[in-house]
């Protein structure tokens, strides 16, 4: 929806919560983002029958049946498509795509790239656990080299995505990353994209606990999690454990923060027009998560697709008798008549 | 002076590279036959490739018309007259034309390479093999240029407007009136007044070359057709349809929402609605064909009526998503505009080989309602009666167009907006049934007893929050089931459902009841040129009985009865039999014949004749 203000909460949590048993396995992260997300909800300020959620295939796409909000589980891939037919017809709603790995990268990466290029007004939140559940563990597009599954027992040779370069190179307006475990700052993204207008890409790490256990456990240990993750403020400059970030050729690059002149410790700007900047933040971490930035990468205004669509829809049709214009239609250009 | 003879008929072929605006020549000459009050049908036919390279044999791109007097059903078989702009255009088409037939040849193209290019061994126009003919030479092309020598325009664009010429001599042939040419001229080059001046300057100087030279002794009258009384306007199938569409939205009240992503010959249909957003018509120029058909989906999610359009490949892409549809019971209209497959096949042909696929071509029991239209005005009446459909059963609906109908013209006499039918809905608004502890809620699969159809409750409606998806649901409440007996339920429940869509009863056309033995049952394109054989059969007295089946799925209820009051069923397809399949399966017992070829083009009503004649006579 176009304008979406988050307002002093009238409902609890648990209003969002729906009669469906959650039928996730013991332990996954799925619990946790789903309870983060019912815990956020009142924080929209809006009528439950206001807020759609539109999924696809695959263990994150269950997440609809589980919240009391209107909720549509659709076809392998697809979500972002189904979503973008809801969000321009209908501009008094908050859509929302839950969508994992493989749906949104593999099966369905073509509308996720044009969603976000078109700036479609949704909020995409990409469960990575980096590995196919519902199908029992297969390799993924963000599983690292060489991982072992039942469809690569020798080591997969895949070279994987990385979610948030992607959702740059699509001329994603909102791109942020943040963590199952982190309650807190899971729900600052969920806020800050759901204030943004037009698409929001959030990649959520999430653990897979039957297939791809402790994949982000680096990023959660206290004794390697500060050391490992980057909490992105913005107009702050960006430091973690003893390391700070600064600009090296064209990228950016990790330092000692004892090797470097303050004045060179990159500040954090999420509106900075050039997509380059977000993407060199992108590049400090790889599949090995030494370097995880976390928060809010880029948040740009560009105008929306849904808003394009309508207002041209809107200027045409404003005062139309459509009945009228009808006749007027089928009698225009040459016609004659028979007595 | 010439001399002015009357006609009842003609058919005219205008033959050229696909950069001489055959197309454009056609159209212009078909408007100007439409206003004058002829009946009319019209054939387009041109190469896949935008331009092919020029001069050769595969770059021939030609429009076909015939008009008469009387009513007519097809683009005729055979023309009488050519207009060919280059050796490739005569070479292309010489061998369709009426033996005695007319030819008009541009002479500038006939030059050694030109014909060489196209394998003439000698000059036909020289070396009296065109001595069946009545052929004028006429250097189109320098006449142009020297009739627009004092225009300020390049000689490339004087040369250019030699379609203007060649339309201005066939209509002043033919005594059709050039005004309604000038206005769309002045329109189309509003931009490029000089442009549009000379191409009128053209026109004028085909017409008159023609009245002052003595080369034509004769021209030709062919006085208006006795239609029923009423307005009427020329229009194409893919036109109609897109306005059908546009109807149907007024019809119901509903937002139209097209999801399509370009393909051949389904693209005019997404040009035509983009135009028409005054009516609250929202086009979606999707990214791919899955994508079309997930955004109608969606909006149809959110209460619009949701729309996509594409031809066979596209359909085979859009597969899954029509499945899901099925399984939501949400309306979708899902337009197919047939063309020669498999794969690209021959994308600017037609066929009508997507019949099993629209019936069967999904995962899962997935029946949907398929309706296709018979003839290019008749795509109007049919979206109105999927729109129908779909909304009153909440279910996908498919429309077999095919290419021939897409691009085909003929006169169509326009209804009154008072006559739209009342295809409104009533969205759910409050809780329908009771939980276990007696509190209201909202069950959406409590469906209709008569239709079975089940509510629509779109997002934004207070209290009616609920969750759907492509997992099997329970019965009423919709929850995520995964019980043996539910899921059998459920299968022939939505089976039930489009057994049950209320069709029209066939109407088979049989003046002398009882005499004839012979039933040709068709579908789709293939109305117009079944019609010409049958009415050729009847004036020779070989008594035919006739029907069209404009729904598919369901057939009408009195299919059966009718099929069995006749010995034997002869079903013309442009297919290898699909038809002829569902009907040995749906009505076993009845002898069915099929006619079957797939070359691109319609059926002739002469080889129709033929074959159902040899049918008869075999008895």
């Amino acid at each position: 929806m176009a304008d979406v203000k988050l307002d002093a909460p009238k409902l609890k949590a648990k209003d969002f919560k729906s009669s469906q048993e959650v039928r996730w396995c013991p332990g996954c992260g799925d619990y946790a983002i789903l309870a983060a997300v019912q815990s956020f909800l009142p924080e929209l300020g809006l009528e439950r029958e206001k807020i759609a959620f539109i999924s696809g295939i695959g263990c994150s796409s269950r997440f609809p049946y589980y919240l009391n909000t209107y909720g549509l589980h659709s076809i392998h891939g697809r979500a972002p498509a189904i979503a973008t037919g809801l969000a321009v017809s209908r501009p008094d709603l908050s859509v929302w795509v839950v969508t994992g790995d493989g749906d949104a990268l593999s099966i369905g990466g073509n509308h996720l790239i044009h969603a976000l290029r078109r700036n479609v007004n949704l909020k995409i939140l990409l469960f990575n656990n980096r590995i196919y559940g519902l199908t029992k563990g297969q390799y993924s597009p963000t599983s690292g080299p060489g991982t072992l599954t039942k469809s690569s027992p020798m080591g997969s040779v895949d070279s994987p995505f990385n979610p948030l370069s992607l959702a740059l190179g699509s001329e994603a307006t909102f791109v942020a990353r943040t963590l199952d475990s982190d309650r807190a700052h899971l729900q600052e993204v969920l806020r800050a994209a759901a204030e943004h207008e037009g698409s929001a890409f959030v990649e959520i790490y999430q653990n897979c606990p039957i297939f791809n256990d402790g994949a982000f456990e680096v990023l959660k240990n206290p004794e390697t999690r500060d050391e490992s993750i980057i909490r992105l403020q913005d107009g702050e400059p960006i430091r973690f454990g003893d390391k700070v970030v600064v600009q090296s050729g064209y990228g950016l690059q990790v330092k000692d923060a004892s090797e470097v002149d303050e004045a060179d410790v990159v500040v954090h700007k999420a509106d900075v027009d050039d997509p380059a900047y977000a993407f060199a933040l992108s590049r400090l971490s790889g599949i090995a998560l030494d370097h995880t930035p976390i928060g809010v990468f880029r948040n740009v205004k560009r105008p929306t697709y849904d808003a394009g669509v309508r207002s041209q829809v809107d200027e045409a049709a404003t005062g139309v008798d459509r009945k009228e214009a009808l006749e007027r239609l089928l009698h225009s250009g040459d016609t004659w008549t028979v007595l | 002076m010439n001399t002015v003879r009357q006609l009842d008929r003609v058919v005219i072929r205008f033959a050229g590279d696909s950069g001489d605006g055959m197309q454009l020549t056609g159209d212009r000459f078909t408007a100007e036959t439409a206003k004058l009050g002829n009946d009319l049908s019209t054939l387009p036919n041109y190469p896949a490739e935008i331009r092919a390279p020029a001069g050769t044999l595969p770059g021939v791109s030609s429009f076909q018309i015939h008009f008469a007097d009387t009513d007519i059903l097809t683009p005729g078989d055979q023309p009488e007259v050519l207009i060919a702009m280059n050796p490739a255009a005569l070479k292309a088409n010489l061998r369709d034309l009426k033996s005695g037939g007319t030819i008009v040849v541009n002479t500038d193209e006939f030059t050694k390479r030109n014909l060489t290019k196209v394998g003439y061994d000698a000059n036909p126009l020289e070396d009296g093999s065109l001595e069946d003919y009545q052929v004028h030479a006429v250097p189109l092309a320098s006449l142009t240029i020297e009739a627009l020598k004092e225009f300020d325009v390049s000689k490339k664009d004087a040369e250019r407007s030699k379609n203007m010429f060649a339309l201005g001599l066939v209509s002043w042939m033919y005594s059709r009136p050039t005004e309604a040419t000038e206005e769309f001229l002045r329109g189309k080059f509003k931009a490029k007044p000089q442009i549009a001046e000379a191409n009128i300057a053209a026109l004028k100087a085909g017409w008159n070359y023609g009245d002052t030279t003595e080369a034509f002794a004769v021209r030709f009258e062919i006085p208006p057709a006795r239609l029923s009384a009423g307005t009427y306007r020329n229009i194409t199938g893919n036109q109609a349809l897109a306005w059908g569409i546009t109807a149907a939205g007024v019809a119901s009240g509903l937002p139209v929402f097209l999801g399509a992503y370009p393909i051949t010959p389904a693209s005019d249909i997404l040009h035509e609605l983009s135009k028409h957003k005054r009516f609250g018509v929202t086009t979606v120029q999707a990214e791919d064909e899955i994508a079309a058909v997930g955004a109608a989906l969606g909006a149809s999610w959110g209460g619009a009526l949701g729309v996509t359009t594409s031809s066979g490949p596209g359909i085979a892409l859009k597969s899954e998503t029509i499945s899901l549809a099925v399984s939501l019971e949400l309306p979708l209209l899902v337009v197919d505009v047939q063309r020669a497959g498999p794969s690209t096949g021959l994308p600017t042909k037609t066929e009508q080989a997507d019949l099993v696929m629209a019936m069967f071509g999904r995962h899962g029991e997935a029946p949907i309602a398929v309706l296709a239209p018979q003839s290019p005005s008749d795509c109007y009446d049919i979206m109105l009666e999927a729109a129908r459909i779909a909304l009153h059963y909440r279910t996908p609906v498919m429309v077999l167009s095919d290419g021939y109908i897409a691009n085909g013209a003929e006169p169509w006499r326009l209804p009154g907006t008072d006559e739209l039918p009342d295809i409104g809905v009533e969205f759910a608004t409050e809780p329908n049934g009771v939980d276990k502890a007696g509190e209201p809620v909202f069950l959406p699969y409590q469906r209709d007893p008569e239709t079975l159809a089940r509510p629509w409750a779109v997002p934004g409606t207070p209290g009616l929050q609920h969750r759907i998806g492509g997992i099997e649901k329970a019965d009423k409440t919709g929850d995520i089931s995964y019980d043996p007996e539910n899921h059998d339920f459920m299968v022939r429940t939505r089976a039930a459902k489009i057994a049950g869509v209320d069709v029209p009863d066939l109407e088979p056309d049989d003046p002398h009841a009882g005499e004839a033995t012979t039933l040709v049952l068709g579908w789709g394109s293939t109305w117009g040129p079944i019609g010409a054989a049958v009415r050729g059969l009847r004036e020779k007295g070989v008594p035919i009985a006739r029907a069209h089946l404009r729904y598919l799925n369901p057939m009408p209820k009195n299919t059966a009865e009718v099929l069995a009051r006749y010995d034997r069923v002869v079903v013309p397809e442009m297919n290898l039999g699909q038809l002829t399949m569902l009907l040995r399966n749906n009505f076993p017992g009845t002898d069915v014949v099929g006619y079957n070829k797939v070359r691109g083009l319609p059926f002739t009503s002469n080889e129709l004749q033929d074959a159902l004649e040899e049918v008869i006579k075999n008895g």
